[in-house]
């Protein structure tokens, strides 16, 4: 029953605020056509001016995940981890999630497939999915996309939120689940 | 503190690399064995290639997106629909954002990005927090540095605020967990707590002298 209700809000939530936006333009009398037409124009322009920003941070990360640095990183954390409760299997993904978005997707699937999606690291890695984000690709491409080059305390902050979210991930799935 | 973590991705990358190239091999009976190859470095090289071409199709693919949800927002900035919004939660964005006049459209673009985060709409998202960034750039008077409700705003975006994290249910709804979304309520759990870390740490490091505004034309920003 719940999950049919996620479901349904999940599918009716995107076309339903479309509707809501033009339905209530279309209400004001705003010429819908025209200003959408106007606002769509910025689009392309923000597209472009992230793309260096991109870039970087991908090929970076790409780097890192591709040499092996990062399961060599898994492997120093695993004493860490386990202290505070951490099953082994789960330690690539909170090293991935603020990396890429993508590659933390795989790392649930994998979990998920290698270990059943009702055991602990599957169910940890998916609590973490949803409770965390993408940190670095957000900071390049929002402040890339106006040309911030001095983040100041951005990225520290987000990195302690980073991990508080993992943290708690970790500790209300031995509590709920454990 | 972005450059040394650049460099530490980028570089460390390309050493672990190099150092596999030399195939050191412990756990033979014969001792170490060493087999070098250079396979490690020239799938790296690839993999890097492809990271490149990767970001400029992600970039593409935002082309049409952005372009549907600012048109979007054009439409609900003219008819008023993001006034009406943002005067519902105004007490708590006024509170987050003391920098930023409460009718500012910052505001409602960054009410909006929130909403849609909170739904798990990460297509919605995007766009209206870039959006939402443009309008705080205005306010900013030193264009290349972060005002305090630019880090604010990332810090909320990065602990992501989310009350149904529908990709990851659908995932664990095609592997057939026995309830996919159980995960719900620990998620609520979790992101409250982050967003709390991460509301408080950009409270407090934004009074550290290391992380102050420059001072313009000698009065402070």
């Amino acid at each position: 029953m719940f999950q049919g209700v996620i479901n349904g809000v999940s599918a009716i939530a995107i076309p339903l605020l479309i509707l809501a936006i033009v339905g209530h333009g279309w209400y004001k009398k705003v010429k819908v056509y025209e200003v959408f037409t106007e606002g769509a124009k910025e689009g392309f322009n923000v597209a472009i001016r992230i793309i260096p920003f991109l870039v970087a941070i991908l090929v970076a990360i790409g780097s890192f995940r591709a040499s092996g640095a990062l399961d060599l990183l898994t492997g120093l954390l695993s004493p860490l981890t386990s202290w505070i409760g951490m099953p082994g299997e789960v330690i690539p993904m909170a090293l991935m999630r603020p990396l890429s978005g993508s590659g933390a997707i795989g790392i649930v699937s994998e979990l998920i497939n290698t270990y059943g999606p009702d055991s602990i690291p599957a169910r940890m890695a998916a609590i973490m999915e949803g409770s965390t984000e993408t940190t670095f690709y957000i900071l390049a491409v929002y402040f890339g996309s106006v040309g911030v080059k001095k983040t100041r305390h951005a990225l520290p902050a987000a990195l302690l939120a980073d991990l508080a979210g993992i943290i708690a991930a970790v500790v209300v799935t031995q509590m709920v689940f454990g | 503190m972005i450059n040394t973590i650049w460099i530490v991705l980028m570089a460390g990358g390309i050493l672990v690399a190099g150092f596999q190239c030399l195939g050191l091999d412990y756990s033979s009976a014969e001792g170490l064995i060493m087999n070098p190859s250079f396979i490690p470095l020239t799938d790296l090289t690839k993999g890097l290639f492809n990271s490149a071409k990767a970001s400029v199709n992600l970039a593409m693919g935002l082309i049409g997106i952005m372009a549907l949800w600012l048109g979007l927002m054009k439409i609900a900035e003219e008819s008023g629909l993001v006034k009406l919004f943002a005067r519902a939660v105004r007490p708590v964005m006024v509170r987050l954002f003391p920098d930023v006049p409460p009718d500012h459209p910052a505001m409602g673009a960054m009410v909006m990005n929130i909403a849609a985060n909170m739904l798990g709409l990460g297509n919605a998202a995007t766009p209206l927090g870039l959006k939402a960034m443009q309008e705080l750039q205005k306010l900013n008077k030193v264009k290349d540095t972060a005002t305090n409700a630019m880090a604010t705003f990332m810090a909320l975006n990065t602990s992501s605020v989310t009350f149904i994290p529908a990709t990851v249910i659908g995932i664990r709804a095609a592997a057939n967990a026995s309830n996919p979304a159980e995960i719900i309520g620990p998620v609520i759990l979790a992101t409250g707590v982050s967003t709390t870390v991460a509301i408080i740490a950009i409270k407090i490091l934004q009074k550290l002298p290391k992380y102050q505004m420059p001072k313009v034309e000698g009065k402070e920003v």
